[in-house]
């Protein structure tokens, strides 16, 4: 070890307690970064995945324009080839094809606005959670079957059971009439207030026929496997569609911005929490070393007397910041993520959280999620920023004079 | 030829609204090998001169050369090398690093000049050993007696082998016997390392080893005598 290096850390141990007490400060709030950020991320993860995973998807190819105008004329073309070459080409089979619709649903005593969706049984079960939320009944099997699964909320208001009969009356793509009488297969409990309300599905082949769709669909969703790989993926269809430039590939964050802007809003409140916690212990570092720099002012002064430039005496002070900053970086690290693993093994609930369970269709528990970025992002920024609260101490060290300093006290 | 040069140096400082004169007009050359005592009384003006001729004070007006290099318009980066290889310091209150042990404070000079660690573990017990003390390689300085602590400074001063010692009442906390022990090998290194020293003291025993005296009183050399009885 280079004498230097000696130097600084023994410097650092002439006040112990003083260097504990920052140090403690840095691990303290290391800790609380790793298992905060740890935490945030898990629960995005959860939230995205459990939203898309829920109906949405990750990808889905549509008409360019059906996203912001979803009118049933905005279809795609020979839908069901279309899903075929992409699960061919994706070498996946999490890929489905969708229909949708306005209408209204009639039961014997009452009726509400819906949204149909016409779904390919065999595969909207690799898409979407809802094939394995019916609670009651069965889910949709037969592709030419005219039935239909609703929500359990639906199934509430319009005070029907599985085996009942719906009136659907809406309008054909063509603008024709479209009416047709199903049956209720089975009752779906998503959780998502929304789709338990207004959203049925029926078998693909059917909703075209009813609406006269003529072998067109609305949308093809695709699930990735992992969430990183939602851009390479996209890239991949975009390369199969290009022949078609009325159709578009949208990520999930074009098709739930709303589930983004919720993230990026706890993010930046979060963010706001972590950078006034990163700051107080900024200044704990400047004020133990701007301490530690006036009561060596001498020492400083007989070290420059011996030859010893001010460039030198404050990269031994910035040293210093660095051994210590080190240890609380280490030891946060340490202890921060030993505190994650175990809550992400056994996850943790706090009172209030159901609403937002409900709302994003989450577990009753929350599972912080470990990772290297979430483990070394906020450390690394306490690192950084005690750092450069080390600047102004060692700059100071650039304008004394040796004669000044050596009749300090 | 010529250690030191100082032409008509003049050095004010401002305490509150009074000016204070540190050197006054004050020319003076030192031989190389020289044995030079500054004496005085307090506030006479010897340390100010020491710290102008070691560059850790800039004077007013006036020039200094040290081994033929003017270093009154230096910068700082271009004085903390001249000391760093050509002065050594000692100081009234030794001024060890607290927290290295005694060849630690000898290494660390030697480690700013770029030395290699084999060289510098080598070289430094070298010198304690010269200075008498090898056997107090590893003790702290809160574990040396003051005369040691002296000695480890004075190990310190020489290690980097300067031409010219720079010593402001290096003997003012000690002892008279360990002053003594500190004069005399001030005077051994003076005499076989070639070494030029510059002595403040207003202490009457130090003076009489001085080959040279040079009398100060309110920032002016007020005499300037070539001693033939100097203890040697």
């Amino acid at each position: 070890m280079s004498i230097i290096l000696r130097l600084a850390w023994r410097n650092l141990w002439r006040h112990k307690r003083r260097t504990w007490l920052t140090v403690s400060a840095m691990v303290f709030s290391n800790v609380l970064l790793v298992f905060m950020i740890s935490l945030q991320l898990g629960t995005y993860k959860m939230m995205i995945d459990n939203t898309l995973n829920a109906f949405s998807g990750h990808i889905q190819v549509q008409h360019h324009l059906y996203n912001d105008d979803p009118k049933i004329r905005y279809s795609i073309p020979e839908i069901i080839q279309l899903t075929g070459q992409l699960q061919h080409a994706l070498g996946s089979d999490a890929v489905s094809a969708r229909a949708s619709a306005f209408a209204l649903a009639s039961s014997e005593q009452r009726s509400y606005g819906i949204q149909i969706i016409g779904v390919q049984p065999q595969s909207e079960f690799k898409v979407s959670t809802i094939p394995g939320l019916v609670k009651e009944g069965r889910y949709l099997s037969d592709p030419y079957a005219e039935e239909i699964v609703i929500g359990k909320v639906l199934a509430r208001n319009l005070k029907v059971k599985v085996g009942d009969e719906l009136t659907l009356l809406g309008s054909g793509r063509d603008g024709s009439f479209a009416a047709g009488i199903v049956k209720i297969a089975g009752i779906y409990e998503s959780g998502l207030t929304d789709l338990d309300r207004g959203m049925v599905e029926m078998p693909l082949l059917y909703f075209q026929q009813l609406f006269v769709m003529e072998n067109q669909g609305h949308a093809i969703v695709v699930n990735v496997p992992d969430l990183f790989e939602v851009n390479q993926w996209q890239q991949k269809i975009i390369q199969q569609i290009k022949v078609q430039p009325e159709l578009l590939a949208l990520n999930w964050m074009e098709l739930q911005p709303g589930l983004l802007q919720a993230i990026q809003a706890d993010m930046s409140s979060a963010w706001f929490m972590y950078g006034i916690l990163i700051i107080l212990v900024a200044f704990s570092v400047l004020n133990t070393q701007l301490m530690s720099v006036l009561e060596r002012t001498r020492e400083f002064g007989i070290t420059m007397a011996l030859g010893l430039k001010p460039g030198k005496l404050a990269r031994l002070i910035i040293l210093e910041t660095g051994l210590m900053a080190s240890l609380g970086l280490l030891l946060g690290c340490l202890i921060g993520f030993l505190i994650t693993l175990y809550y992400q093994r056994y996850g943790f609930y706090y009172p209030g959280m159901e609403e937002m369970a409900i709302k994003f269709n989450l577990p009753d528990r929350m599972y912080p999620s470990a990772s290297w970025l979430s483990v070394l992002f906020g450390p690394l920024i306490v690192y950084l920023f005690s750092m450069l609260a080390t600047l102004y101490p060692a700059l100071r060290l650039y304008f004394l004079r040796p004669v000044d300093a050596m009749r300090a006290a | 030829m010529t250690a030191i040069s100082c032409k008509a140096l003049c050095r004010t400082f401002q305490q509150g609204e009074v000016k204070i004169t540190g050197l006054d007009q004050v020319t003076i050359d030192i031989d190389d090998g020289e044995f030079v005592c500054l004496s005085g009384p307090s506030g006479s003006g010897k340390t100010t001169l020491l710290n102008a001729m070691g560059g850790l004070d800039t004077p007013d007006s006036g020039q200094i050369t040290v081994n033929s290099q003017r270093i009154d318009h230096l910068s700082k980066g271009e004085m903390a090398d001249m000391r760093l290889h050509k002065i050594g310091f000692v100081f009234q209150a030794y001024n060890l690093i607290p927290v290295l042990t005694a060849q630690e404070n000898i290494e660390f000079v030697m480690q700013v000049q770029g030395v290699p660690a084999t060289k510098r573990h080598i070289k430094s017990l070298e010198v304690l050993k010269e200075v008498g003390l090898e056997g107090a390689a590893d003790r702290l300085p809160s574990q040396l007696s003051g005369g040691q602590q002296q000695r480890v400074a004075v190990a310190r001063a020489i290690v980097s082998k300067p031409t010219l010692i720079l010593a402001d009442e290096p003997t003012a906390n000690l002892d008279t016997k360990t002053a003594s022990q500190l004069m005399d090998l001030f005077v051994e290194l003076n005499r076989h390392h070639k070494i030029t020293f510059v002595i403040s003291t207003h202490d009457q025993r130090i003076m009489t080893y001085a080959r040279r005296l040079i009398k100060m009183q309110d920032g002016k050399i007020i005499s300037d005598e070539k001693l033939s009885s100097a203890i040697q």
